[in-house]
């Protein structure tokens, strides 16, 4: 068993980006962004997309967290938890890279 | 009234049946094309053009092994110019040097290779070809080198089950990200050579749990998806996502299918890219509206809690096994003549082993009529 890679654990210092096979793109048959990946497509909801689209391999995952709360007009100790809890579910579907 | 009709996601292309393999469970139809039905370049770029303006995000480029197109390349520079994803299927075998690295350049966002064993001497004996086994790895190798993303498909019956935590392990050496344990379903050839192809029930558990492992072991690092095999199923797979739904696939003359099988089914009548638009295939073409949505469904399926989880499960396999392309999926648990699949997989270990006794894909192999044999009533 020779395991290559490891499994990237979110933190507050990474800075995530989507990988080369995982790309957004508006689809105006359907008005809505989609996630394009190998073999799915997702439809993420408003929160999601934006946290997403702050995944440029340069903002850290704090300054994200910053932003959305900056956005929602909340709290960043409230969306932190939910923040980096949605990026490692990302990470380990192999959708965004840390 | 019937489903709403929704725009499709999803559109496999086989742009050729020729391939230098013979896989006995190949999903290409028993009757083969030959190359001078293939659609030409433009009919297929046009094509791609109608998908992408109907709502069509992904395009999967398959055969038949799609690099023997000496026009894929093009092809796939028509669809990444429609920001269409584009993932190619290929066997990775006899690819010119210098194409892959065309392919990236052109805008291939995905490429899926196939392995039929983990073991080199498995992959040649199945694909029929020896050497094949090298140069997938070679494809392997090059396709990463020019910065692609690779899932490998492997393709699980009763002579490479016992494989699985090898191909797990190729897969990973090979820096996929993906890998498909997909077992095979019986179609096509395969159904052809069910008896020769079919695991036990031993093997198949065995498969699941050593699948369940890795799955956990390797979230992160590698995705695993796990095509289960029907026959040891409770419930049916929800097939192509429900009939005519969100995908459809052309064949190589530019037939546009709701499946891979759905020519097996004899009442159906399918249309023709060029003789319609590809919207109005979608919309309204009989073989599309046949099973679209629920309102085919008889008992038990129609009252079924699942009818819009699974819808109804597979049409081909309930043709081919129940007789009646509109029964439940035999799959299915609720299936009155569910207990066939089991006595099916009992009466394929009976079957001779090794390839001596394989009908090999290719043209003239076999006709239709020697490869439905089936237990089921007509």
């Amino acid at each position: 068993m020779t395991a290559l890679r490891e499994r990237a654990i979110v933190s507050l210092r990474s800075a995530p980006s989507l990988p080369r096979h995982v790309r957004i793109q508006y689809d105006p048959v359907r008005q809505a962004f989609a996630v394009l990946s190998p073999e799915k497509v997702f439809w993420p909801n408003e929160i999601s997309l934006d946290i997403l689209r702050r995944c440029d391999g340069r903002s850290t995952v704090e300054r994200i967290i910053a932003d959305i709360a900056a956005d929602y007009d909340s709290d960043p100790e409230d969306v932190a938890a939910d923040v980096i809890a949605f990026l490692q579910e990302w990470s380990d579907k192999l959708l965004v890279k840390l | 009234m019937n489903a709403p009709l929704l725009p499709p996601i999803g559109m496999l292309a086989e742009l050729t049946h020729r391939c230098p393999l013979q896989c006995p469970y190949c999903s290409n139809p028993l009757e083969l094309l030959k190359a001078n039905h293939e659609l030409d370049t433009q009919t297929w770029l046009d094509l791609f053009s109608q998908a992408a303006d109907l709502g069509v995000l992904q395009v999967h480029l398959s055969g038949g092994e799609p690099t023997l197109r000496r026009d894929l390349e093009q092809l796939i520079a028509g669809l990444s110019a429609r920001s269409v994803y584009t993932n190619l299927i290929t066997a990775g075998v006899g690819i010119a040097e210098g194409r892959i690295e065309a392919f990236a350049e052109a805008g291939l966002d995905h490429l899926q290779l196939s392995f039929q064993g983990a073991r080199p001497a498995t992959t040649d004996r199945i694909g029929n070809h020896r050497g094949s086994h090298e140069k997938k790895l070679e494809t392997a190798r090059r396709a990463r080198a020019a910065g692609l993303p690779l899932t490998i498909n492997a393709p699980v019956h009763r002579h490479n089950i016992e494989e699985v935590p090898e191909f797990i392990d190729l897969a990973l050496s090979l820096d996929a990200e993906r890998l498909e344990i997909a077992n095979v379903q019986y179609a096509g050839w395969a159904l052809a050579n069910r008896d020769r192809l079919m695991p036990d029930l031993a093997a198949v558990n065995r498969q699941a749990d050593i699948v369940t492992a890795a799955r956990e072991r390797l979230a992160g690092i590698m995705n695993i998806d796990f095509v289960t095999p029907d026959y040891f199923a409770v419930y049916p797979k929800p097939c192509m996502g429900g009939w005519a739904r969100d995908a459809f696939m052309v064949a190589p003359d530019g037939t546009v299918l709701p499946c891979h099988a759905a020519q097996t089914i004899p009442s159906l009548r399918f249309e023709r890219f060029g003789d319609r638009r590809l919207a109005e295939i979608w919309a309204d073409s009989p073989a599309f509206s046949a099973f679209r949505g629920t309102d085919w469904m008889q008992e038990p399926c129609r009252s079924c809690e699942r009818r819009e989880i699974d819808w109804g499960g597979c049409r081909c396999q309930a043709m081919a096994i129940a007789g009646d392309a509109a029964a439940t999926d035999p799959a299915c648990i609720k299936s009155p003549i569910h207990k066939r699949m089991a006595m099916l997989t009992d009466a394929a270990q009976a079957a001779p082993e090794g390839n001596e006794s394989f009908i090999f894909r290719r043209i003239g192999a076999t006709t239709p009529r020697d490869a439905r044999t089936d237990h089921g009533p007509r």
